[in-house]
């Protein structure tokens, strides 16, 4: 993976220096929490509920061993013992004292970690592919313009003040797991008929209060000018996005106001003032961008399985949790860090640690965050499985749910956050424990639950293909169910089917939705492909003619 | 308001006119866009210096062809969180290859300073005296800088290959 | 109807309360609610004056009720506030008790 050298490592220690004063002022009184708290936004500390909020980036969920510990060290001693990995790859902290911010910059800052724009209206962390560089579909990896784009992002002097966040992700497989066309800017790697590689451009999905799908204003973008279209695209942003009503100032706005044809046309206009300038990546900074990504010391093997039977619980986890990689006798892992009845995406101090050994023993020390809120190994020799499963269960890091109903997409909600009107945490354990039963879990197949607690959609509810999202009614909480979202390649909005429910009414809601797709479905076909067959009449009938 | 330039709160020798507010007698003067528009002629033959000042819905493509009389240019931000006078200015340097004096006015906080002086401001109107030896050490704060602008300060990409 | 002044304070993020007690508290149980509009926008005052000096911050009145003889919020997201995640019984004001 990526390693700083003197100027990022200058960079990273510069503002954690800088805002340690900034907290300094703060606390001894010299400057209000007006003019602190967009200091505190733009170095990701928030104030939640409870306490502070730290949101540390995962620049495209990358993590090595090393950080992993840090993590654990800072959920240990500033925090309260555990860690929330986030649908943007990022690891949030929920119990983060202001005066210990200075200490837990330095701390971060000696591994490489910061928490620079994780929070306010500029570049976010840039999010990929969680199985760049070993995926068996892959075409390029999207890692190295990740972190081309990351540097380019950073305390971008013309867009730290723009209408609103911006998000890009990048893809580089024929599958998109990156959901790019929820972004501000898609980008997704593929090859024209040269055999070039290249980016078609998607701009202004996202979710939240008005989900768009992200619109493809460019078929093909040579590699070396990915900064150039970037730059042309948020510059044609800055000046003409609305900033006179925050909830209609993402770019997604105005891409649907204008139409994405004016905007790919002015997109067009201003890149070709600028195409060639510096911004025009030279082979050798992307050559040498690349030699970071070059593959680990993979060993020649064959591509032998007959070790992967044996204990069912082990095959299980095998067949669910495993995907295909590039190289013979390799495969990549998904952990859940959704275990049945617990919150989705949190993780203890102590499987922080005892993850990072595994990725050191079995994956070239290092590892992925996913937007799932789970982490990968990407690197694993087949024959290391039972080994590496037998101490993930130890862990609590085994449960064989990767893609099923209880591996849920779910945001903090009420909680622990303030901007949530219901809690979203209670309901994801509701229904992984509804749908424990493995052998129930298996037969319903592939199917992605997403929840959120208020409609800016941090769960991805609309997105999921079954989703549900939370308000408050009266002062008390109220779900809506939406079916038919997918947050892949045929990406899709979810519609909302009817009335909402309370909490216990949504579990029945979506356990009759199952059974609706369970009678309705053909061979083979997958809970989208029936939806989609079918439409939401089947479903809406059975879930609201159901005894109340 | 004190106005800070070259690092050091100096005196404005510009006389803000706004609207349609009568002329002063003599000296450089700064005007609105339609001020601009509207008398271009009999401003272009002013005896002194003259500025235009943009609103921040006001591009720079406007005053594009004019820029040979124009001293300055003062870009404003109605608050700290609106960005786009950050585009005009380097629009205004690297497209329209504005030499003359480019100056922030509005909600300008000093955290914004080098964010303004990388994209070509080069004088900022400041709420306070003080703001002088407080950009001193704002400055310092940062000296790694990754995006290629027209100020000409080498990137971190530069610096690797040199 | 009974009311109280939730804040967090500045150090470290923790929710705080005031009521007509002298000191900021850091539970609900011992608060003594303002009863009536010119109390409650005293300690409201109280409340802004605290922020002023950087004690808290975001200092706002909320609903209290009697709830099995014990003040409590009115409101999901202040309930909330006052006793810790709802799905860690283990973290936050809860735990203390």
């Amino acid at each position: 993976m990526y390693q700083y050298d003197e100027f990022d490592a200058d960079f990273v220690q510069e503002r954690a220096v800088q805002f340690g004063r900034q907290v300094e002022d703060r606390l001894a009184g010299k400057i209000t929490e007006e003019q602190f708290r967009p200091l505190r936004l733009m170095n990701g500390l928030y104030l939640q509920l409870h306490a502070y909020m730290l949101r540390i980036n995962v620049p495209y969920g990358c993590l090595n061993s090393t950080q992993m510990r840090k993590l654990a060290h800072i959920a240990r001693v500033f925090d309260k013992g555990y860690g929330h990995l986030t649908t943007r790859q990022n690891m949030q902290f929920n119990w983060i004292k202001l005066s210990d911010m200075p200490a837990i910059l330095l701390e971060l800052a000696s591994v490489e970690m910061h928490g620079i724009q994780s929070s306010g209206n500029c570049i976010r962390n840039i999010t990929a592919d969680e199985y760049a560089g070993s995926a068996a579909d892959e075409i390029e990896d999207p890692r190295v313009y990740c972190e081309i784009l990351r540097q380019w992002s950073s305390l971008h002097p013309e867009f730290s003040f723009l209408p609103r966040k911006f998000k890009i992700a990048v893809s580089g497989s024929d599958r998109d797991r990156a959901v790019i066309k929820a972004h501000d800017i898609g980008l997704r790697l593929h090859k024209n008929e040269a055999g070039e590689a290249g980016f078609e451009v998607f701009v202004g999905g996202g979710l939240g209060r008005t989900p768009f799908i992200g619109k493809s204003i460019r078929d093909f973008l040579p590699t070396q000018h990915v900064l150039s279209y970037c730059e042309a695209i948020l510059r044609v942003y800055n000046q003409l996005g609305r900033r006179d009503n925050k909830y209609k100032a993402r770019i997604k706005i105005l891409v649907h106001e204008m139409g994405a044809d004016v905007f790919g046309e002015k997109v067009e206009k201003e890149w070709a003032e600028i195409r060639e300038t510096a911004l025009e990546l030279a082979d050798s900074e992307t050559a040498r961008i690349r030699g970071f990504f070059a593959p680990p010391a993979h060993e020649k093997l064959d591509d032998d399985d007959s070790d992967l039977a044996g204990d069912p619980a082990f095959a299980t986890w095998v067949e669910q949790q495993t995907a295909g990689h590039k190289k013979p006798g390799y495969t990549i892992v998904n952990v859940s860090c959704s275990p049945v009845g617990k919150p989705p995406g949190d993780i203890s101090a102590a499987q922080m640690d005892g993850f990072a050994d595994l990725a050191d023993t079995y994956n070239f020390g290092e590892m992925r965050v996913t937007h799932n809120q789970n982490l990968v190994l990407t690197d694993v020799r087949k024959k290391d499985l039972l080994p590496l499963w037998q101490k993930l269960v130890t862990l609590g890091l085994a449960t064989p749910n990767h893609g099923l109903i209880s591996d849920t997409i779910c945001c903090p909600g009420l909680d622990y956050c303030a901007l949530a009107n219901a809690r979203s945490i209670p309901l994801a354990e509701k229904l992984s424990e509804r749908f424990a039963d493995q052998q129930k879990q298996k037969d319903i197949g592939e199917i992605y639950l997403n929840m959120s607690g208020c409609i800016n959609a941090c769960g991805h509810h609309h997105i999921g293909n079954i989703g549900i999202v939370g308000v408050d009614k009266k002062n008390s909480e109220l779900y809506q169910l939406m079916l038919g979202g997918s947050a892949e390649e045929d990406a899709s909005l979810g519609k909302i089917l009817g009335r909402g429910f309370d909490e216990d009414g949504i579990v029945d809601a979506v356990e009759c939705v199952i059974n609706t797709y369970i009678e309705l479905r053909e061979a083979g076909e997958k809970f989208i492909e029936t939806y989609r067959r079918v439409g939401p009449d089947p479903f809406k009938e059975k879930v609201y003619s159901a005894p109340a | 308001m004190p106005l800070l330039r070259d690092g050091k709160i100096t005196e404005d020798p510009y006389t803000r006119v706004v609207g349609s507010d009568e002329l002063p007698g003599e000296g450089p003067i700064l005007v609105d866009l339609s001020r601009w528009q509207a008398e271009r002629d009999a401003l272009v033959a002013w005896g002194s210096e003259v500025g235009v000042q943009l609103a921040a819905d006001e591009s720079p493509a406007a005053i594009a062809l004019d820029l040979e009389h124009i001293a300055l240019v003062a870009l404003e931000f109605p608050a700290f969180t609106d960005g786009r006078a950050y585009s005009y200015a380097r629009l205004l340097r690297e497209r329209h290859r504005f030499e003359g004096e480019l100056r922030a006015v509005g909600d300008v906080l000093i955290e914004q300073l080098h964010f303004m002086d990388r994209v070509g401001f080069d004088s900022f109107d400041m709420k306070s005296a003080e703001a002088a030896e407080e950009w001193k050490t704002a400055q310092a704060d940062m000296s790694v800088w990754y995006q290629p602008t027209g100020d000409e300060r080498a990137t971190a990409t530069r610096l690797r290959r040199s | 109807m009974h009311q109280v002044v939730i804040a967090n304070r500045l150090t470290d993020g923790i929710v705080v309360f005031l009521g007509r007690e002298p000191e900021w508290l850091e539970g609900l149980e011992n608060c003594q609610p303002a009863q009536d509009a010119a109390q409650a926008e005293a300690l409201l005052a109280r409340g802004a004056a605290a922020e002023a000096e950087q004690f808290v911050v975001g200092p706002e009145l909320i609903e209290v009720e009697l709830r099995e003889g014990v003040w409590v919020p009115v409101k999901m997201r202040e309930a909330m506030r006052s006793r810790g995640p709802s799905v860690r019984s283990d973290l936050g004001k809860q735990a203390e008790n």
